[in-house]
């Protein structure tokens, strides 16, 4: 990973931030295993650079951006964000990267577009998960959020962690980070990001629509069909014996800033 | 029906039970050890928990073999499967006592919920419920005590079984390929030993049951 020069941001959460060891050697990304360090371990192979990001659908501008170009572009952020996983643990990681709403500015959406939905690269070469006659899930991995969503100032187009650009593992080279969501709404080495006015049908959702919804927002009071999503594991600070559970706030902790965006809505069937 | 009895002295036969009960807990022991000094990776509580279960469904899939083995094959290892049943409730014990201790704190409320909302982790403690009176009874004066009843009781490992794989394929977001192996292991030996009575009932006055009970208490 290379050096990033990026800015101090207003976006800081007040908690310790995990262990880069464990943020790069705990993750989810089935392209390259469906156990927690088959990331880590697996995605040596895989080469984010040169890369491109093709920016379609109901825009004025349509392109295909160069990644480089956009980091020069824009100025890199350092925000420091909560990550809540749907599987009931928690991280606190510095992120660094440019908020999505400057590439959606670039590509001028149209007054029809409502939602954006995004696509991460498939390379079965690269990509062990990828590959062979067993598959964990179709691919392309799908997200998508609301416009309204994409478009919030929360919401990061991440480059880098901890200073440094994204390790393979963690959704090099360029990945969302949506922090009032759930982990998995947070789309990894994205190759395409499609404007339009139908609501994206999001991998997980495809995959289990009774346990993974559209929206994903951290909500203590809905519980996940097989656990309780009221309290969470701090990973990296809990240690074997004092496991150091902490309560799950509405939206991460950050609804002053979103819960706006879900008014009237009904947050248990919009799950 | 020709049997291949393991190649040890009949007087060393017993010290390798209770082998089998040490080398089968190391495991469990190990791991243990690698949490409590820090070095079982970024969610060191959750691992071992799941660590437990997968060796739990080991033990049950190796206990359910032992018949099979013998009437298949002609492998005889009849005299460890009382060490692989107890294993198997052992390791589902240990499972449970982290799942409770170490990754709900003793939230007696939220394990309630747990269980009472969440069907895998009904069908988790369900078999666990069930293993006791079977581990209870895992001894020779219980089996000579039971006679008939003790084999009916011990019945129940099918049912357990069934539970076990429940709760395995029910606990993940997707089935993984070695889910698959284990569910359909599962599967096979339960199917195997619905097949089995009436297979045997076919051939009349064989005395199955007498050698049996008197086989376990070996």
């Amino acid at each position: 990973a290379a050096a990033l020069s990026a800015v101090e941001s207003k976006y800081k959460v007040d908690e310790k931030p995990t262990p880069i060891k464990d943020v790069t050697t705990y993750n989810n990304f089935y392209e390259f295993g469906l156990d927690k360090g088959d990331p880590a371990a697996n995605s040596g192979d895989f080469k984010p650079l040169p890369w491109t990001i093709k920016v379609d659908g109901m825009v004025n501008k349509p392109g295909t951006f160069d990644l480089e170009a956009l980091i020069k572009e824009f100025p890199i952020e350092e925000r420091t964000y909560r990550m809540r996983c749907v599987e009931a643990w928690s991280m606190v990681i510095p992120w660094d990267g440019f908020p999505l709403a400057s590439l959606l500015d670039k590509v001028e959406p149209l007054g029809s577009a409502k939602y954006v939905a995004f696509e991460t690269v498939v390379r079965p070469d690269e990509m062990p998960g990828q590959k062979g006659f067993f598959q964990s899930l179709d691919w392309p991995y799908i997200e998508g959020l609301r416009l309204d969503e994409a478009r919030h100032p929360l919401t990061l187009l991440a480059v880098g962690l901890y200073g440094e650009t994204l390790p393979n593992q963690n959704g090099a080279p360029i990945r969302l980070v949506v922090p009032w969501k759930y982990g998995f709404k947070g789309i990894k080495s994205i190759v395409r990001m499609t404007l339009t006015d139908q609501q994206p049908k999001n991998t997980w959702q495809v995959t289990n629509p009774q346990e993974y919804g559209f929206y994903a927002n951290v909500n203590p009071a809905v519980d996940h069909p097989r656990w309780s999503q009221a309290s969470e594991r701090r990973i990296g600070e809990s240690g074997f014996f004092g496991a150091s559970r902490h309560p799950t706030l509405p939206f991460n902790g950050y609804a002053d800033e979103v819960a706006s965006l879900y008014a009237g809505m009904d947050l248990k069937a919009n799950f | 029906m020709a049997e291949l009895s393991l190649a040890i002295p009949k007087r060393w036969q017993p010290a390798s039970v209770w082998l089998l009960y040490v080398v089968g807990l190391a495991p469990a022991a190990w791991t243990f050890y690698l949490g409590a000094t820090d070095q079982l990776g970024a969610d060191p509580v959750k691992t071992f928990e799941l660590f437990l279960g997968i060796w739990t469904i080991r033990f049950l899939i190796a206990t359910l073999a032992v018949s099979p083995a013998r009437e298949l094959l002609g492998w005889n290892y009849l005299r460890y499967r009382r060490a692989l049943g107890l294993l198997t409730f052992y390791y589902a014990l240990m499972h449970f006592a982290v799942y409770m201790v170490l990754d709900q704190a003793m939230d007696i409320h939220a394990v309630i919920n747990d269980v009472l909302k969440r069907p895998f982790i009904m069908f988790g403690m369900a078999g666990l419920a069930m293993l006791i009176p079977l581990a209870v009874t895992s001894n020779n004066f219980s089996i000579r005590r039971l006679g008939k009843s003790w084999i009916w009781l011990h019945r129940l490992v099918t049912i357990i079984a069934a539970c076990g794989a429940l709760h395995f394929a029910l606990s993940t977001k997707i089935l993984d390929l070695e889910q698959y192996i284990y569910v359909g292991l599962i599967i096979a030996l339960i199917l195997y030993r619905s097949w089995r009575p009436i297979a045997r009932s076919r051939k009349k006055g064989q005395g199955r049951t007498r050698n049996r009970a008197m086989a376990s208490a070996s």
